[in-house]
């Protein structure tokens, strides 16, 4: 698979969904520990309406209005399933999964009135993304990753998510204290003068951040599959959580190389010729990665209700 | 009887007079939903003392504890750490909250949760170095814990739990320690060494506020007592407060069960 | 779209199948609510969204087995059968992955949802391949899909909302005790277990029924939103499900009904939008727990603590620092303006150390420990003990307490 087609027709698909793997993989360590997981999947549905409205306001498909109007719909999501669990003091499940449920809705009926059909915008893209799709016309081989001229040509889903990584990595170590310190133990935080509000709310705003720029270069499934799978066997494999985040990093990556992988080449080796959907890929992968730590993890289970007395 | 009511024994501390106290209160009233859990409370905790919060369950003590830490927003009241609004107090106070309170399947080790306390050293990025390996492992071996330091929190039991929040607090390096029933659930060895920690802290002149539910160790492990049951009931001395009338007035028709635990 | 168009399809009058879909989605909904509101109240509201999204590789795998074997792909009993099989899958793996591991609930369901629609999504490209870019419409499990459904169809949707239901109510009493009490029904000899089993069972009917209308995405919707939107109402376990049923049969009705009107109102989202809308007019306005009653509880709450504490502090000469407790009393007329106590704020206050005086000795007394439970810095002591015994109480006062 190092052939000549494999800088321009692999390499950047490749790239970009390991970072948007990692990138959603970091903040989704967190949000497993707050008990806060599927926050990733309410996000993911509500980037739906998020972008058919920046399409309605804009009138035109280009990524910036798209993300900063999804961006727009995960915060307002965020926002409203806490509004809801507070004031109606309502479980948090139950109030992300009206929340997330209706906002959907709301954005499939706005795109069914509205004519997208003539734009490149419809629902299956959202989940699933096209990632394969991605490719570099102009690089012609390792040597083009040198020459100035050939990057240019570089899908803008690349940099665009790479810039993303690099925000949320600097955002993870800048305040990681903050965040563990929050995570374990609210009430200490806040005796210690830490905004634990303000860093719940940043945590979430970030992850739909990552969330957002994932989903553009390759759909929502394998934005909830990293929020969630790679932690989840990173937690198996550790008690540490500096341990947990470098586990979590490895398997994202892992899911997205071999997913990509499995779904450009495994149907070709089975003697089919056309590839399946490498973002399905990747979630399945991520999934069975799973079961197998959850299967063998060294820490799979509780430590063990601590002894009284 | 002495009649010791809300706001109604004693004149109010003069506005000047808070900066006396490492912790005061005044008009204190917490709700939960229409109920209030503690009503116009005024509390002064005196400095170089072990004070003893008693009062019957749901009497509000640990709310008490809660709001004077600003943890839940009171519905009004005033609360000051030596005369000084507590935000610009908290690298004077220490708290040590209850062990339910937290996850323990979370992944970390013991001395990564001492090192919590040295937040305001440390800051955002600072990096932890030999010295602060060594306060923390200081204040674990106070506690008499220092061998489990690099044990993951969950394989704990409930009283060795109970060691590393204390470890915890006393690497904060304050004035002040808070703690919510440090002596809940725990074995005698446990409560045997957190009093001995206390009662060195006092020996420093720290001040030390305690949440406290068994009636009989009052008398051996403090010197004073606030007794709380929605609002105030008594303050003072051990000598002064921890007497039959007000013990009643607190605890009502509940006095007898509480003091059948007590061996006195 | 005119007015007279949608009083037709709330009349049923836009023709057989429109009319079947809408009653099927009217008796799917109620099933959907009422069945809900037993996995709202057992805390379990999303594992629905770990079984709805687990449907899909079923619906794919279906596909393919069937062209496999020779035979249409698309007949939508097989397909019902594939997606009943893959989300039954899916909440094994669920229950497997809370009880064996350390994960928690909610991650084992963000795992499980992700995962098996990601696989799904794999069939589906398999699928497209095989068809060799010839729609195989299981795009329309999605996002449900109404308009051009064959007879057929229609009759098995409307057959299998009345069979979810009939279900709902066989299984309502078992169900309300399992779900309200879990201890107390294992104690009276009930098959907890297998109660939970069944409820899950049922919610995967209802999923699955419900594919074809709202689509596997927003299916969930009918399963939270309508108890959600009823434990507003009430605080009884009966009355949540019967309220939640209600709603979800509205919902369902009112969603199809309206989406036959025209061709760009699909079917699922103006269902959801229908069920969202009735949870907004609860959360704001219900009586009880609506936020507005409850707002208006909270000031009137804050209003007569401040006012109390104010008047124990004239009452027994102490300054009051608190601007809020000085505006109330000012607006009440128990100061003037410069702070000082008016003649009645100077009777109130008196009055209110008097009672304070009282609940303190009654709270000391063993004999009325059940009045003193009651004690929370606001009741008037009058309005619990008669006239005779506060006389008693006032007879251990100090005498120059009572003035």
């Amino acid at each position: 698979m190092i052939g000549a087609e494999f800088v321009p027709l692999s390499l950047p698909p490749l790239l970009i969904g390991v970072c948007a793997a990692i990138a959603c993989a970091l903040p989704g360590n967190f949000l497993l520990l707050r008990r806060q997981a599927l926050i990733g999947d309410a996000i993911s549905h509500v980037v739906l309406p998020g972008i058919v409205l920046a399409f309605l306001v804009t009138g035109a498909v280009s990524a910036w209005p798209m993300m900063l109007g999804a961006g727009f719909a995960a915060v307002l999501a965020v926002v409203l399933i806490e509004t809801i669990r507070r004031v109606g003091r309502i479980e948090p499940g139950a109030a992300m999964g009206v929340v997330f449920t209706a906002m959907f809705a709301g954005g499939v009926l706005l795109l069914e009135q509205s004519d997208t059909s003539s734009v490149h915008l419809d629902v299956q893209h959202a989940l699933y993304g096209s990632l394969e799709s991605l490719i570099w016309l102009d690089g012609l081989g390792w040597a083009s990753l040198l020459d100035p001229q050939a990057l240019r040509g570089l899908p803008p889903e690349l940099p665009r998510i790479a810039l993303t990584l690099i925000f949320v990595s600097a955002f993870t170590a800048l305040f990681w204290r903050p965040l563990k310190i929050s995570t374990f133990d609210e009430g200490f935080a806040r005796t210690l003068g830490l905004p634990t509000g303000l860093i719940g709310l940043a945590l979430v705003i970030v992850a739909a951040i990552a969330a957002v720029a994932a989903f553009d270069a390759v759909g929502s499934i394998i934005v909830i599959a990293m929020f969630i799978c790679p932690p989840a066997a990173a937690r198996m494999m550790t008690n540490r959580l500096e341990a947990q985040i470098g586990w979590s990093v490895g398997f994202a990556t892992l899911s997205a190389v071999l997913g990509y992988v499995l779904a450009g080449y495994g149907p070709l080796w089975l003697g089919y010729a056309n590839a399946v959907s490498a973002a399905g890929m990747i979630a399945t992968v991520s999934g069975l990665l799973l079961a197998r730590a959850a299967g063998f993890g060294p820490c799979r289970t509780r430590a063990g209700a601590p002894v009284e007395g | 009887m002495t009649l010791t009511l809300a706001a109604a024994d004693g004149r109010p501390a003069p506005a000047e007079d808070l900066a006396h106290f490492p912790l005061a209160i005044r008009g204190l009233t917490v709700s939960y939903g229409e109920k209030p859990a503690v009503f116009s409370v005024d509390a002064s905790f005196h400095p170089g003392a072990m004070t003893a919060i008693i009062g019957p369950n749901g009497a509000g003590k640990s709310t008490l504890l809660k709001a004077a830490l600003g943890i839940v927003t009171p519905l009004s009241g005033q609360i000051t750490c030596y005369g000084r609004p507590l935000a610009r107090q908290r690298e004077r106070i220490a708290y040590v909250p209850q062990r339910a309170s937290v996850d323990w399947d979370f992944p970390t080790r013991v001395i990564d949760v001492v090192l919590m306390g040295l937040y305001r050293q440390l800051g955002l990025l600072g990096r932890v170095r030999q010295r602060h390996l060594d306060t923390a492992r200081a204040c674990l071996d106070r506690v008499g814990m220092a061998e489990f330091a690099t044990r993951q929190i969950g394989q704990l039991s409930g009283g060795q739990q109970q060691r590393v929040f204390l470890a915890r607090a006393l690497a904060q390096g304050a004035d002040l320690y808070l703690l919510d029933e440090p002596f809940a659930g725990v074995d005698a060895a446990t409560e045997k060494a957190i009093i001995a920690v206390l009662k060195d802290l006092k020996a420093q002149g720290k001040t030390v506020v305690v949440v406290h539910h068994d009636l009989a160790t009052v008398r051996d492990y403090f010197d004073r007592v606030f007794l709380i049951n929605t609002t105030r009931i008594a303050e003072g001395t051990v000598a002064e407060a921890f007497t039959e009338t007000n013990l009643q007035a607190a605890y009502g028709g509940r006095l007898a069960t509480a003091q059948m635990g007590a061996a006195v | 779209m005119t007015g007279s168009t949608i009083l037709d399809a709330l009349t049923l009058q836009l023709g057989y199948n429109a009319s079947l879909v809408a009653v099927g989605a009217a008796l799917l909904g109620f099933a959907a609510g009422a069945t809900g509101s037993f996995l709202y109240l057992g805390k379990r509201a999303l594992v629905s969204d770990a079984i709805s999204h687990a449907t899909l590789p079923g619906v794919g795998l279906a596909f393919i087995v069937m062209v496999t074997l020779g035979g249409d792909g698309r007949a939508l009993p097989g397909l019902l059968a594939g997606s009943a099989l893959s989300a039954a899958a899916g909440l094994l793996c669920v229950t497997w992955l809370t009880t064996r591991t350390r994960l928690s609930e909610d991650a084992a369901i963000g795992a499980v949802l992700s995962v098996f629609f990601g696989l799904g999504i794999v069939f589906l490209t398999i699928i497209q391949a095989m068809t060799a870019g010839r729609q195989a419409g299981l795009e329309s499990f999605l996002l449900g899909a109404t308009a051009g459904m064959l007879r057929s169809e229609a009759l098995t949707i409307a057959a299998g909302g009345a069979l979810v239901l009939a279900l709902t109510l066989l299984l309502r009493r078992p169900m309300t005790l399992a779900s309200f009490d879990p201890d107390f029904a294992t104690a009276s000899g009930l098959p907890v277990r297998r109660i939970g089993l069944a409820m899950m069972g049922l919610a995967l009917a209802i999923t699955v029924v419900g594919l074809k209308i709202v689509g596997l995405i927003m299916i969930v919707a009918m399963l939270i939103i309508p108890p959600v939107a009823a434990r507003f109402w009430t605080d009884r376990v009966g009355h949540v499900v019967l309220i939640a049923g209600v709603m979800g049969g509205v919902s369902g009705y009112t969603g199809a009904a309206l989406s036959a009107t025209a061709p760009d109102l699909p079917t699922g989202p103006i269902i959801v939008l229908v069920a969202f809308a009735l949870f907004v007019l609860s959360l704001l306005f219900s009586p009880g727990r609506g936020v507005l009653a409850a707002l208006v509880r909270h000031r009137r709450h804050q209003a007569r603590v401040h006012v109390r504490q104010g008047l124990l502090a004239l009452a027994q000469g102490q300054p009051i620092y608190e601007h809020l407790t000085l505006r109330l009393m000012r607006r009440r007329g128990l100061i003037r303006p410069d702070g000082v106590a008016t003649e009645a704020g100077r009777a109130q206050a008196a009055r209110a150390l008097l009672d304070e005086r009282r609940w303190q000795i009654l709270r000391a007394d063993p004999r009325h420990e059940a009045a003193a439970a009651r004690y929370d810095g606001l009741t008037p002591l009058e309005t619990l003990l008669t006239r005779d015994q506060i006389a008693e109480l006032d007879r251990t006062l100090k005498p120059e307490a009572v003035t």
